[in-house]
């Protein structure tokens, strides 16, 4: 059910509706029947999967939390018999007993996720290296259907249980609260992917529906409906022109095509995550933010802590530290130090992790070379630049340039642009393609074509242009103004008359001017593939 | 002392907040009732057919005969000659490729208002088994008011890929239109001009009809059944409330009658004890000319062709299914006479744009250039 449909607006205000007529403590366990109702609109088959992630994370959970406990009574018990050694002993044993039932929870679900997702990836690999093996023999495709937002619930989920293991917070008791945890709807589209601790606790309450949440709430829904429907499924029609017709669309079509669906990856994104906070909050469940204005980032390192947040921390905590501080890391560490000098040895293994982290976060994006590619290529560029930081520091001081307005601009531009060409890889059907692309930008000279007419032809009419000049300089100037503090609180300052005015014509700018109903294609979220 | 008690409840209904708050939503409201209207087709000189059904509400609904069905009753019978030559009073609720459910769910409707003495059905629409087109269900539906009968009538026609809500909301089907707006638009927007005479799309040029079609051969003739499901809902309707029920071919020579269909409508009235008639077979005594009576080679009826057979239906109507003469009652006569003036009005106004440009420009007709 696609959050821009009126099927979920009129599920939304029934969930909305019993939710308020039901007594505080029954309000959670309807939440997890509707997300699991929710569910079952994308397929009803499908909710195999995540019940089954919902409870073995839960039962691996318990069993976690079990030996903790068992652990801490085994040591207060014996605390003046048991010499040092014995206990670093114990510990040692039954943290590896933990550790077991972590990988096994682990490699069953991203055991699902990878065979669900990557099993065509691995068999056409196959089939081309047998191909190229000059072998007629050719495997068949599974084509496995994605359950909705595995890539999102799997990770929320090991997350939660890696928590456990990190002995950061006990184990949810009731495996009925882990499943809403798991399964609760607005965050099963895309994101953002939420963490127990931060959640548990209004999740769980069944607060009373307020005036200001559900007013909040409100304008966070419009508002991604606004960048939805107005301008993402708007511009994803010349986006789509221009990468399925690569033999007419080159040149400075194809840097058209990159900053269009900069531009439409921002707002389908943001929009989505804006509906998936406002209906959380509507219930007075905070989500964690996922974006923070991030086009004004200067180096690709800060894009990334200001872009898709929840999946960049989530890399950061559960997979960068741990590999960095690995064992065979730090040996790793250790061996390069002593063969290859301290500096390098330092940075092999920071290097390495980098690179797993980067790959993991590829193909994370999807089963296909171009993300691999793409998660690499963003690798390089974050520790070439951090290599590079001392010389950029240099020439700063030396020009004195480093903190003026236009040194800054020019940062922000050029990381824009940046990001536009390696994000380009998610738009051609494969890496060769993409890289002929980019070679056409430097070998077809065909910018006085754009001004002959040529944006009229990519599927968008003049009208189409009218919407989305005004509606790109809003979202621009919403950004900016976030600058200073939130949007909504700035704006509920204002008088009720200015702020009604404004509601009213987001809302008619979405009920007139929104791509949506016959003669578009509505469209799902980008990130809902991923 | 509980009035007191109800007062000082409400009390909060003369708060200066809640009264901002409601003027507010309300004029919000307008706004966009407004924005509705004026961003719905209002299909006056194009695509007149978009509001036949929707004229049907301004009318005083008083009469013995209803028409349900597609073109070939819209434009083939003229219930102004009915009144002129019978003193019948008729109404056609007939729209663009109306499917037997829509044909149902008006007649449904119609039978909330008004209880006519006799319902004609005509048959084509039952090759139709499922729902074709949106733009035809559009034809059919707006202009329905929203009811439970309509709300029905949407869930039987709709396509897989149409939206419900929006029949309720025609505004998110036709938001996207505000870069096509024209002067006409801005026009109507309070009140439309009518189109038609009690349901007929009066056309007075002539296309003559060159080829007589042959049928192209089908896999199957056998009439689908929901269909038949709905037209035995047709049937269960007329005799539930009285009502005499006549099944109907309109002489219209497209798309192309067959034996096999004629045959399933025979066996159908015959088992049903209606009455059927063919009026392709009864061309000649009616007098149809197919080289100056239709408008579009064969398609429609032109205005001569309607008056036509109008007249010969008229008669049988009278004479066999004894329609009251209301020409007499001065009640009929005062509602009538408007009628007719418009009808001649509208036919002088047709003839003058005919000889002015070739072609009726204001009366949904296309430009012989195109």
């Amino acid at each position: 059910m696609l959050f821009t449909t009126s099927r979920f607006i009129f599920f939304l205000l029934g969930v909305i509706l019993i939710y308020q007529l039901l007594p505080q403590k029954f309000r959670w366990i309807w939440l997890l029947i509707s997300s699991y109702i929710f569910y079952c609109f994308s397929g009803i088959k499908h909710l195999i999967y995540i019940t089954v992630t919902s409870f073995s994370t839960y039962l691996a959970s318990i069993m976690l939390d079990r030996i903790q406990k068992e652990q801490a009574s085994y040591l207060k018990e014996n605390k003046e018999s048991l010499s040092r050694e014995e206990r670093k002993a114990y510990k040692a044993a039954m943290k590896s007993r933990q550790r077991r039932w972590l990988v096994l929870c682990m490699l069953l679900n991203f055991g699902i996720l990878a065979v669900l997702k990557y099993t065509d990836f691995m068999i056409a690999n196959i089939n081309g290296i047998l191909g190229a093996a000059g072998s007629k023999r050719q495997l068949a495709f599974m084509n496995f259907v994605l359950p909705l937002g595995i890539s999102f619930y799997t990770f929320q989920t090991m997350g939660y249980l890696i928590d456990v293991y990190r002995e950061k917070y006990p184990a949810e008791k009731n495996p009925f609260k882990l499943a809403l945890f798991t399964s609760f709807f607005p965050q099963l589209i895309q994101g953002p992917i939420n963490r127990f601790d931060e959640l548990k606790e209004s999740l769980f309450a069944g607060r009373k529906l307020t005036i200001n949440n559900v007013s909040f709430g409100t304008q966070r829904i419009l508002w991604g409906f606004f960048k939805k429907l107005v301008i993402a499924d708007r511009l994803l029609v010349a986006v789509s022109t221009i990468i399925h017709n690569t033999d007419e669309y080159q040149g400075v079509y194809v840097l058209v095509g990159m900053f269009f669906y900069a531009i439409t990856l921002y707002a389908d994104f943001t929009g989505g995550i804006d509906i998936a906070i406002g209906v959380a909050e509507i219930f007075g469940i905070p989500f964690r933010e996922n974006f923070e204005r991030p086009f004004f980032s200067k180096s690709i390192a800060e894009y990334w802590r200001r872009w898709h947040m929840s999946l960049s921390s989530w890399f950061r905590d559960y997979m960068f530290y741990p590999i960095s501080v690995s064992k065979p890391m730090l040996d790793l560490s250790k061996f390069c130090r002593k063969h290859v000098g301290d500096w390098l040895g330092k940075r092999i293994p920071i290097y390495l992790a980098s690179i797993i982290v980067w790959f993991t976060t590829g193909i994370w994006h999807g089963a296909a070379w171009n993300f691999v590619v793409w998660g690499l290529l963003n690798c390089l560029v974050i520790l070439v630049s951090q290599e590079c930081t001392p010389l950029y520091e240099k020439f700063h001081n030396r020009l004195k340039v480093g903190n003026s307005f236009w040194y800054r601009m020019f940062q922000v531009l050029r990381t824009f642009w940046l990001m536009s060409f390696l994000r380009t890889l998610d738009c051609y059907q494969n890496v060769g393609l993409t890289f002929r692309m980019y070679s056409t930008i430097f070998t077809r000279f065909n910018l006085m074509e754009l001004f002959r007419g040529g944006l009229m032809k990519l599927g968008l009419t003049r009208y189409d242009y009218i919407v989305l000049v005004p509606a790109v300089c809003l979202l621009l100037l919403v950004s900016l103004t976030g600058r200073k503090g939130s949007v909504r609180k700035q704006l509920s300052a204002k008088p009720v008359m200015v702020r009604y005015l404004v509601y009213f014509a987001i809302f008619l700018a979405v009920l007139i001017l929104g791509a949506y109903g016959v003669g578009y294609d509505s469209s799902q979220f980008i990130y809902s593939r991923f | 002392m509980k009035v007191k008690r109800i007062m000082s409840k409400l009390k909060f209904l003369m708060h200066k907040k809640f009264l901002a708050n409601l003027a507010a939503v309300s004029i919000a409201l307008l706004i966009i009732i407004l924005l509705q209207s004026l961003l719905m087709p209002k299909y006056v000189t194009a695509i007149p057919e978009g509001n036949l059904v929707r004229e049907y509400y301004d009318e005083v609904k008083k009469h013995d005969l209803i028409f349900i069905g597609d073109c070939e009753v819209f434009s083939n019978f003229s219930p102004v000659t009915l009144w002129e030559k019978y003193g019948i009073t008729s109404y056609i609720r007939g729209s663009a490729q109306q499917l037997v459910w829509q044909s149902y769910y008006l007649l449904k409707e119609t039978l909330t208002y008004e209880k006519p003495k006799v319902v004609v059905f005509n048959v084509l629409a039952l090759k139709y088994n499922e729902p074709q087109k949106e733009a035809y269900n559009r034809l059919t539906l707006d202009g329905m008011k929203l009811s439970p009968i309509k709300l029905e009538a949407v869930k039987a026609s709709k396509m897989e890929d149409e939206s419900f809500i929006s029949y309720v909301f025609p505004i998110l089907r036709y938001h996207s239109r505000w870069s096509e707006l024209t002067a006409e638009d801005f026009k109507y927007i309070f009140k439309r001009d009518t189109v038609s005479h009690n349901g007929f799309l009066m056309r007075v040029d002539v296309k003559p009809v060159t080829t007589v079609p042959e049928g192209r051969k089908l896999a199957d003739y056998q009439f689908g059944e929901n269909s038949y499901a709905y037209l035995d809902k047709i049937t269960k309707l007329c005799k539930d409330n009285g009502i005499e029920l006549i099944l109907i071919k309109s002489p219209s020579i497209y798309p192309y009658w067959y034996k096999e269909w004629d045959e399933q409508m025979v066996a159908y009235a015959e088992k049903n004890n209606l009455r059927y008639i063919n009026f392709l077979d009864l061309t000649d005594e009616i007098g149809i000319d197919y080289s100056t009576d239709t408008y579009d080679a064969g398609l429609h009826l032109n205005l001569s062709g309607a008056e036509k057979l109008s007249d010969y239906f008229g008669r049988i109507l009278k004479d066999e299914y004894g329609l009251e003469d209301h020409r007499n009652d001065e009640e009929y006569r005062q509602i009538w006479e408007k009628k007719v003036d418009f009808y001649y009005a509208m036919k002088e106004d047709q003839y003058r744009e005919l000889k002015e440009y070739g072609y009726l420009k204001s009366y949904g007709a296309a430009s012989p250039d195109n």
